[in-house]
């Protein structure tokens, strides 16, 4: 708590160093709607981590001046120097309190009011209140207790990472070309474990758990619905998701906003829960999950739902929408207006939200990033937000494809789907000397990546491979190619200006083998090449003429084995993909197991022997079991194709499929839940019918008790709670039979009997213990 | 003052760079092309790990001679803004230190050569001009900063 506070200052504290210019600005030009805004969002913003850190002082001020700036963005009040002085006036003393925080030295509370009275003040009364209004005269850099690593710092080390694994491969390759001595060949060896340590270790660096953000949450919300009169049970998943560092700061933000809104206009007050049929008790539920390279953040309440025709019509009232544009927006598209700027459903301003600002920042600051923020609103039963992001900025995922002879990167987040153009799922339409691929259901316009490069295609049109893209959440269009390569992580760095003056490219990269790579900005060939993305989100989506259709296509994740073979799994088996080291898997008691995140699961696709080196895993999970399979890469997300040719005999593979006309084994979850997770299911299986006593010694509780757990029972000790229910009662040779025991087993210490009518057993004779509890379960299973 | 200076052929002619400005000189292999970028970017290659924007010096002096097309070309390495560049060359072809006094250039100069002269020094009694790689890396038709300051 206390770091996110140090941030919060720094943060603070930079933001009013940024604003400062803006400020100065729009003293001089008040009526400059630019400026006037950044100012909006800084208040806005301060008063929103307020709210997270329980600051109220700080809150009730950002709140007025907001209000204020409120009352100018929508011209019921003209910006004049005096309120421009009063606002000048808060956000010093926001300076001077965020300053105070840091040091510990208290900042008398006594002229506030008066400060945010300057806000309302008319014109006559105001000069003595605004005389009285002084600049901070803060004394800095007191008492400063965390560290702040600037992320370019960690940038840097990332690079020079990066930079350092690049080198290695090159003097790999030299080795190779020029076998020298052994010697050379350790050292480098062990130079090269070193570096790849390093990486580890730096990447590390950069992530955080996800629960650094979700701890603050159920203060958060317990205090906003007490504000609020209102009931709101938090659950909360997902908190061990680790993304970049960075990516938390950028989306601690949004993820207030939503929060917020959740409470105040989604989830409703007890009384009119009540009367709508609902628990009294709202539930907010956020979930973290990774999926691929992205995270997904769900942000889910139980409350009323987007009133998405309310929306409607003030977008309408606004002049955002034409009417008739407006009659013909799907649901859907009325719910997406939530996240345009200065529409709101409140129709009361609250402390909370509704100044119709959150939505929009929402979802400028999560597209900034390159995430996507989308909305899903069922009228009476609740919101549903969903936000993803990249899990880093530097190290993306892209596909490198090429086009004219030449290799370009695509970044993989902008990519909807690959298909080939000789696939009959997509037809090439001409129109007017335009190119439309008519996919599916969907027209999308068509370029040709050569040619918006300048360059001659290297193949014919019906060789080339269609790519989807969709940048940014706008429109989608298709870009053919010559050919796709591959799916690499790349390090991206800028490019030089007159590189970048071209509008088509995001930056370069070096590929595994040191060729310097371009890659392709999507916006950008949709810009240059005159698609408007823009217009695509207007038109409502046809209609979805074959549903059936569209249902029985399966995604499925195309992945290739750690024997470098191509298998595919559903992807909605698929919890996640983790990298992970490969000592985390050991073959321990009968099997191979790896530990993830403090948890042991069963392991498979890694034959009989424990992996070497960096491991990835596919976390499955089949709603209750989970189990980790290892693999090479990943190829690719595809749509399964509805058939499927059975195995011939049952396996880990299911059948067989064709992607891209490639025959792909498919893995058949099924069997590897049962193959692999038996042994649980067994004992879920039986666990709560059977239950054993033990005496009380230490033999039998250390020793014995596991062996008794594996057997499926469940070990209590005699005269434990539940030892009167015990279907097997376990004591030592000489112990007294406990009365009403209805079955015992007598164990002694001596291999030797003591004599013909000792009907005990060897306690180190494992075959007969495990036979005798085993018949045990038999007697109890036939009862 | 003195100051070093490193000699270099150009389109046939010898010039002086700061060797300041200079981080190496090297031999440059095949390059991977940037289209649509503007004439005077000759491609990218890589150096070590980094990625180099390699400059085509004939095209920002604006000059139309034929370029000698051989496989490895020379290329001087310099850093802007963060940016790595390859100023591609004739050849290199000394490091001198010399007490620098630069001269106005007299002469009327080809505007290719006169938006990247700095001025004129004398080395071993031979005039050069001293060029500024800065101005290299800029387009042609981009007026150097001395030209827009005149104007």
């Amino acid at each position: 708590m206390q770091d996110l506070i140090a941030d919060f200052i720094a943060e603070t504290r930079e933001m009013l160093e940024a604003l400062g210019g803006e400020i100065v600005a729009w003293e001089a030009a008040p009526e400059d709607k630019g400026r006037l805004d950044e100012i909006f969002r800084f208040v806005h913003t301060v008063k929103g981590n307020c709210g997270f850190f329980n600051l109220p002082r700080l809150e009730i001020l950002s709140h007025a001046a907001e209000g204020a700036l409120a009352q100018v963005r929508s011209g019921e009040r003209v910006p004049d120097d005096d309120l421009v002085s009063a606002v000048l006036a808060i956000l010093d003393r926001i300076a001077e309190l965020v300053q105070a925080l840091e040091t510990g030295e208290a900042i008398s509370s006594a002229d506030d009011e008066q400060l945010i009275a300057a806000l309302t003040q008319t014109r006559a009364t105001e000069r003595e209140a605004g005389d009285r209004i002084v600049p901070a005269e803060g004394d800095r850099g007191k008492a400063i207790r965390s560290i702040r690593l600037s992320v370019d710092l960690l940038d840097r080390m990332m690079n020079g990472i990066s930079d350092m694994v690049l080198a290695r491969n090159e003097l790999a390759r030299r080795l190779r070309e020029a076998p020298g001595e052994a010697a050379v060949e350790n050292a480098f060896d062990r130079v090269s474990a070193c570096i790849a340590e390093m990486r580890d270790a730096i990447t590390r660096t950069r992530m955080q758990r996800m629960d650094s953000l979700f701890v603050l949450l159920p203060r958060m919300v317990r205090d906003i619905s007490a504000q609020l009169g209102k009931k709101v049970a938090l659950q909360v998943e997902g908190g061990d998701v680790e993304l970049d560092r960075e990516m938390v700061d950028m989306i601690r933000d949004p993820l207030t906003h939503i929060v917020r809104n959740a409470i105040d206009h989604g989830i409703e007050s007890p009384e009119q829960r009540i009367s709508a049929g609902k628990p009294a008790t709202g539930t907010l539920r956020i979930s973290a999950q990774q999926a691929g390279n992205q995270i997904v953040i769900e942000i889910a309440d139980d409350g009323a739902g987007i009133d998405g025709d309310k929306l409607l019509r003030k977008a309408i009232a606004g002049g955002l929408l034409s009417p008739e544009r407006g009659e013909r927006l799907s649901p859907a598209q009325r719910t997406a207006l939530i996240f345009e700027p200065g529409l709101t459903t409140a129709d009361a301003v609250t402390a909370i939200s509704g100044r119709g600002v959150g939505m929009d920042v929402v979802r400028a600051n999560i597209e900034h990033i390159g995430g996507l923020v989308d909305a899903e609103s069922r009228p009476g039963q609740g919101v549903r937000l969903t936000l993803r992001v990249p899990l880093t900025l530097t190290i993306i995922p892209a596909l490198t494809i090429s086009a004219g002879g030449s290799k370009f990167a695509l970044p993989r987040s902008a990519i909807e789907e690959i298909i080939g153009a000789a696939n009959a799922a997509v037809r090439i339409e001409m129109l007017g000397g335009a190119s439309i691929a008519a996919v599916r259901d969907r027209r999308i316009p068509l370029v040709s990546l050569a040619d918006v490069l300048g360059m001659a295609s290297a193949c014919s049109a019906a060789a080339q491979t269609i790519i989807v893209l969709r940048p940014t959440g706008r429109g989608d269009f298709a870009l053919a190619v010559d050919a796709v390569h591959d799916h690499e992580e790349v390090v991206v760095k800028p490019a030089a200006p007159a590189v970048m003056a071209a509008g088509l490219y995001a930056g370069t990269t070096l590929t595994d083998d040191g060729c310097p790579v371009l890659l392709l900005d999507a916006a950008g060939i949709a810009a240059s090449a005159g698609v408007d993305l823009e217009q695509a989100i207007e038109t409502p989506p046809a209609d979805i003429s074959e549903p059936g259709e569209a249902a029985r296509r399966v995604p499925a994740l195309l992945f290739r084995t750690l024997e470098g073979t191509k298998k595919a799994v559903r992807l909605s088996v698929v919890d996640r993909i983790e990298e992970v080291a490969a000592d985390a898997a050991r073959f321990s008691a009968g099997r191979l197991r790896i530990a993830l995140g403090g948890r042991i699961f069963p392991l498979a696709g890694c034959g009989e022997s424990a992996p070497q080196g960096m491991l990835h895993i596919l976390r499955l999970s089949d709603g209750n079991a989970e189990l980790a399979y290892g693999f090479g890469d990943v190829i690719d997300i595809v749509e399964l194709a509805e058939e499927m040719q059975p195995a011939a005999a049952p396996g880990e593979v299911g059948g067989v499929v064709l992607i891209d006309g490639e025959q792909v084994e498919l893995l058949d979850p099924h069997w590897l839940f049962a193959a692999v997770a038996d042994g649980q299911a067994e004992l879920a299986a039986r666990g709560p019918g059977l239950i054993c006593a033990l005496s009380d010694d230490g033999w039998m509780e250390n020793i014995l008790r596991p062996l008794i757990e594996t057997a499926g029972y469940r070990a209590v000790r005699l005269g434990e709670a539940g030892a009167d229910q015990a279907d097997l009662v376990i004591i030592g040779a000489e112990a007294a039979v406990p009365p009403a025991a209805p079955a015992v087993l007598k164990l002694r210490a001596v291999p030797a009997p003591s004599g013909p009518g000792d009907d005990s057993i060897y306690r180190y004779d494992r075959e007969s213990l495990l036979g005798a509890l085993g018949e045990r379960a038999a007697a109890i299973g036939k009862r | 003052m003195s100051e070093l200076l490193l000699i270099v052929t150009l389109a046939g002619q010898r010039i002086a760079l700061r060797a300041a400005d200079v981080e190496a000189v090297v031999e440059i292999g095949a390059l991977v092309p940037v289209p649509r970028a503007a004439a005077h970017v000759a491609g990218l290659a890589a150096l070590r790990s980094k990625v180099l924007t390699v400059i085509d010096c004939h095209a920002s002096l604006a000059l139309e001679a034929p370029r000698p097309r051989r496989r490895r070309r020379h290329a001087i390495v310099t850093t802007v803004d963060g940016h790595n560049y390859a100023l591609l060359i004739d050849q290199a072809e000394d490091v001198v230190e010399v007490a620098l006094e630069l001269q106005p250039v007299r002469a009327r100069l080809s505007p290719g050569w006169r938006r990247v002269a700095q001025g004129m020094t004398e080395i071993d009694g031979a005039p050069l001009l001293l060029v500024d790689i800065q101005a290299l890396l800029a387009a042609p038709g981009v007026p150097a900063a001395d030209d827009a300051r005149a104007a």
